[in-house]
C-alpha cells in the first residue's frame, strides 16, 4: 500500500514537471523575455577575479536594461531573463554547465565564464552550436588562430605577447633615455598567464638589450615572496616585472616595501588595476606600472565608473572590466540592431560592428585597450600604446615606498 | 643572505604551524577529520577584516572577543552536529569517515554563508605592516607577531598537555577513549572541549594570518591542505609537533626559494612530508599505532 502510495505521488509529481515544462517552452516560443545565460565562477579560486572584473557588469547591465524596459527587439520590448550557474572554477563544471544552458535552458545568448582556462575550455561548445563567445578575460598568445577557427568568438583582451611587447618597448625609452640602466629582474606565476607573458616578455625584452638578471616562475596560489624580493633586491636591477595573479601581487608589493626595494620601475601584474589594490596599498599605489588601464577624464568611462560604484558599492577594476562592459553595450546594440532574437543575425550584427561603447566606436575584439598603465593620483590612467587617445606620461620613478602608518 | 632566508622561513613556518595546531587537537584527541576548519581560519579572517575596517577594533585586540566566541562556536558546532556521530560510531575508523562527511557539508555551508556577506572578492587590510630588523634580516612586524603567537601557543599547550590534569587527560582520551573511561576521565567532555579548543586556536591563526595575507572566502581549502600535512608530518595530535614540522616546511621553502629556484617551494614541501611518511609514517612525533 504503502509503496502505491509513493508510486503514485511520484506519478503526479511527474506529470506536473512534465505539464509545467511544457509551459515554460510554451512561454519561451512567445519570446516574451530575451533569456540570457552564463556559467561563472562564484566558488573557487577563479572566485575573486570573476567577482571583480566579470559578475557586477553581467548584473548591472542586466539590471540597467531590465530597468530600462528591456532590450528593444523589433517593436517589442524584452525584458532579459537570467540563467545562471555556478562553474566553481573548473572547467569540467563550466563545460557542464554550457552544455546545459544548450541544450535544456536553450537560452538566447551566452556569456564568457571568467579566466583564460575555462574561456578556451567552453569556447569549441559555443561555436558547435552557433553561440558567439565574447571572451571578455582571456588572455592568449593564440588569440588570432582562434577567432580564425571558431568564426564567432572574439578573444576581448588580446595575446600576452602584445602586453608583454607594449612593456618592453616602453621600457627601451626608458633606457635609450638613459633613465634604467639595462638590468631587468623578472618573476612570473607558473601558470597559464605568468608562463606566456614571461616567454613573450624574455624575447622581448632580450631582443632590446635588456639583460634579464633575475628569471624565475612561483608556483600558483604562493603569497609569501619576500624570499625572491630580497635576492632581486641584491641584483642591482632598476626594473622589476612581476607576471602575477592577484594574492601574489598583493604579496609582492607588501614584501618589496617591508624590504625596502625600490625599483626605479615597479612592474606588477593582475590584481594591480583592482581597486583592491589601491584600498590597500593608498598612496604607495602610486607609480605602480601593470597592464591594462582606463582613461577616466572620458566623461563616459568616469560615469561607467560611478555607475558601478553605485551598483556594486566597489569599483570596477581598470583593465578587464572596462573592456567587458564596452563588449556588453555591443551585445545590446546588436541585439536592437538585429531585430529579432535570431541568433545567426546578431552573431552578423557582432561581426559587423560600429558600436557605440565607453571605448569609442568599437567592434568586439578590437585591440583599442590599453597595454601598460600606472596609478597615477588614485588613478589607473594608461601610458601604452603612446599614440592611443589620452596616453599619460609615466610617473618616473616610483615614488620610494612609504612606511605604513 | 642565508640568515635572511632562514629566519623569513621561521616566519612562514610560525604562520604554518600557528594554522596547523588547531586541527591537531581535534584530529588527535577528538577524532574529528575537520575537513571545514580552514573555513573556520577563514571566518576569524574575515571577522578581524570587519573589526579592523567597519569598527577600528586593531585584530590583537579582538582576539579577546574572538578567541571566546570561536571557543563557544566550536563547542556548539561539536555538541549539535558531531556528538550523534560520536555516538552511534562504533570504532574510530568510521568516526572518521562520518565525520570527514559531516564536516565536508559544513565546509559548504560556512563557505555559503561567506559568500552571500562578502561575496567572491579578495580582501586585505593594512595592520603592523612596519618592518622591524632582526638578526640583520627585514621583517614585518606582522609576521613576527604571528610568529611569536605560534611560539607561545604551540610551548604553553605543550606544557599544560605534559604537565598538568586537564592535559594528561586530553592525552589520554588521544591515546585510547576506552580505557580513558576507566580512570574516571569524562571522554566525551574532553572530546568535545578539545575540539573547541582547537577551534579556538584556528580563530587564532585565521585572525593573526589575515594581517599578511590576501584572503578570499574560497580560500579555506588551501589552509586546510596546509594543516593537514604539518598535522600528519608532526604526529597526529601532537601539538609540539605541529610546531616543528611547520617551522621545518618554512625553513625548507625559504631555503629552496633562495638557493635553488622558488617554482619548487610546493615541491619540496611534499618531497618532505613523503619522506617524513616513509621514515616514520606516524609523524615526527607521533606515538606507533598498536
Amino acid at each position: 500500500m504503502q509503496i502505491s502510495a509513493k508510486l503514485r505521488l511520484a506519478t503526479i509529481a511527474a506529470a506536473t514537471t512534465a505539464v509545467m515544462s511544457t509551459a515554460t517552452l510554451f512561454g519561451a516560443n512567445a519570446q516574451e523575455t530575451y533569456r540570457i545565460g552564463y556559467a561563472i565562477s562564484k566558488t573557487g579560486p577563479g572566485a575573486p577575479g570573476a567577482a571583480t572584473s566579470t559578475i557586477p557588469n553581467y548584473e548591472m547591465w542586466v539590471k540597467e536594461i531590465n530597468d530600462a524596459g528591456g532590450l528593444q527587439v523589433g517593436d517589442k520590448q524584452l525584458p532579459i531573463e537570467v540563467v545562471e550557474y555556478d562553474d566553481r572554477s573548473s572547467s569540467e563544471e563550466a563545460v557542464r554547465a554550457i552544455e546545459r544552458l544548450i541544450n535544456q535552458d536553450k537560452v538566447d545568448f551566452i556569456l564568457s565564464p571568467w579566466g583564460t582556462g575555462l574561456n578556451l575550455a567552453v569556447a569549441p561548445i559555443l561555436d558547435r552550436a552557433g553561440y558567439a563567445h565574447l571572451a571578455g578575460t582571456a588572455v592568449t598568445d593564440k588569440a588570432p588562430q582562434l577567432s580564425k577557427r571558431w568564426k564567432n568568438s572574439y578573444w576581448l583582451l588580446g595575446t600576452g605577447e602584445q602586453y608583454a611587447v607594449a612593456m618592453a618597448d616602453f621600457l627601451e625609452g626608458l633606457k635609450d633615455d638613459g633613465k634604467i640602466n639595462d638590468k631587468v629582474a623578472m618573476i612570473a606565476v607558473a601558470d597559464g598567464f605568468g608562463i606566456e607573458l614571461s616567454k613573450a616578455g624574455r624575447e622581448a625584452l632580450e631582443d632590446r638589450g635588456f639583460d634579464l638578471v633575475y628569471d624565475k616562475t612561483y608556483p600558483l596560489g604562493s603569497q609569501d615572496l619576500a624570499t625572491i624580493v630580497n635576492d632581486i633586491k641584491s641584483l642591482d636591477a632598476d626594473t622589476f616585472v612581476a607576471f602575477s595573479y592577484p594574492p601574489g601581487t598583493l604579496g609582492l608589493t607588501e614584501q618589496s616595501r617591508v624590504l625596502g626595494f625600490n625599483p626605479k620601475v615597479f612592474y606588477a601584474g593582475v590584481g594591480t588595476a583592482f581597486p583592491l589594490y589601491k584600498n590597500r596599498f593608498g598612496d604607495n599605489a602610486e607609480g605602480v606600472v601593470s597592464l591594462g588601464g582606463a582613461s577616466e577624464d572620458d566623461p563616459e568611462i568616469a560615469d561607467y565608473i560611478e555607475r558601478h560604484v553605485a551598483f556594486a558599492e566597489r569599483e570596477p577594476d581598470r583593465w578587464a572590466s572596462i573592456v567587458n562592459w564596452a563588449t556588453l553595450q555591443s551585445l545590446q546594440q546588436a541585439i536592437e540592431r538585429a531585430g529579432s532574437t535570431d541568433r545567426e543575425a546578431i552573431n552578423a550584427e557582432l561581426a559587423k560592428g560600429g558600436f557605440d561603447t565607453i571605448l569609442g566606436t568599437y567592434k568586439p575584439g578590437d585591440q583599442t585597450f590599453w597595454r601598460v598603465g600606472q596609478w597615477q593620483d588614485g588613478k589607473f590612467v594608461g601610458l601604452a600604446p603612446t599614440d592611443m587617445e589620452g596616453a599619460k606620461e609615466l610617473v618616473f620613478p616610483k615614488p620610494e615606498w612609504k612606511a605604513a602608518n | 643572505m642565508l640568515s635572511y632566508a632562514i629566519f623569513s622561513g621561521i616566519t612562514l613556518g610560525g604562520m604554518y604551524a600557528l594554522v596547523a595546531m588547531g586541527l591537531t587537537l581535534q584530529y588527535g584527541v577528538s577524532r574529528i577529520m575537520n575537513l571545514a576548519y580552514g573555513e573556520l581560519v577563514i571566518v576569524a579572517s574575515f571577522i578581524a577584516f570587519v573589526f579592523m575596517t567597519a569598527l577600528g577594533i586593531n585584530p590583537i585586540l579582538g582576539l579577546l572577543i574572538i578567541i571566546p566566541a570561536s571557543f563557544v562556536l566550536n563547542w556548539v558546532i561539536y555538541r549539535i552536529l558531531l556528538t550523534p556521530l560520536v555516538a552511534r560510531a562504533k570504532n574510530r575508523g568510521m568516526l572518521e569517515v562520518d565525520s570527514i562527511l559531516a564536516t565536508f557539508g559544513l565546509l559548504f555551508i560556512v563557505q555559503g554563508v561567506l559568500l552571500v556577506w562578502f561575496g567572491g572578492n579578495y580582501y586585505s587590510y593594512d595592520f603592523l605592516n612596519n618592518a622591524v630588523n632582526v638578526f640583520g634580516a627585514t621583517i614585518a612586524a606582522n609576521r613576527l607577531v604571528a610568529l611569536g603567537f605560534a611560539l607561545v601557543i604551540g610551548l604553553g599547550f605543550y606544557l599544560i598537555l605534559t604537565r598538568t590534569r586537564i592535559g594528561t587527560a586530553l592525552r589520554a582520551v588521544a591515546v585510547d577513549p576506552t580505557s580513558a573511561r576507566l580512570v574516571a576521565i569524562d571522554v566525551n567532555f574532553a572530546s568535545c572541549f578539545a575540539f573547541a579548543l582547537g577551534g579556538a586556536m584556528a580563530a587564532v591563526g585565521g585572525v593573526l594570518v589575515s594581517m599578511f595575507l590576501t584572503f578570499s572566502t574560497s580560500m579555506g581549502v588551501v589552509f586546510t591542505m596546509k594543516a593537514l600535512i604539518v598535522v600528519i608530518m608532526g604526529g597526529v595530535g601532537n601539538i609540539l609537533g605541529a610546531l616543528i614540522a611547520g617551522l621545518i616546511l618554512g625553513v625548507a621553502e625559504s631555503l629552496v626559494a633562495t638557493y635553488v629556484d622558488p617554482g619548487l617551494t610546493i615541491a619540496v614541501t611534499y618531497v618532505i612530508f613523503l619522506l617524513v611518511l616513509l621514515i616514520k609514517p606516524s609523524g615526527l612525533f607521533g606515538r606507533a599505532t598498536s
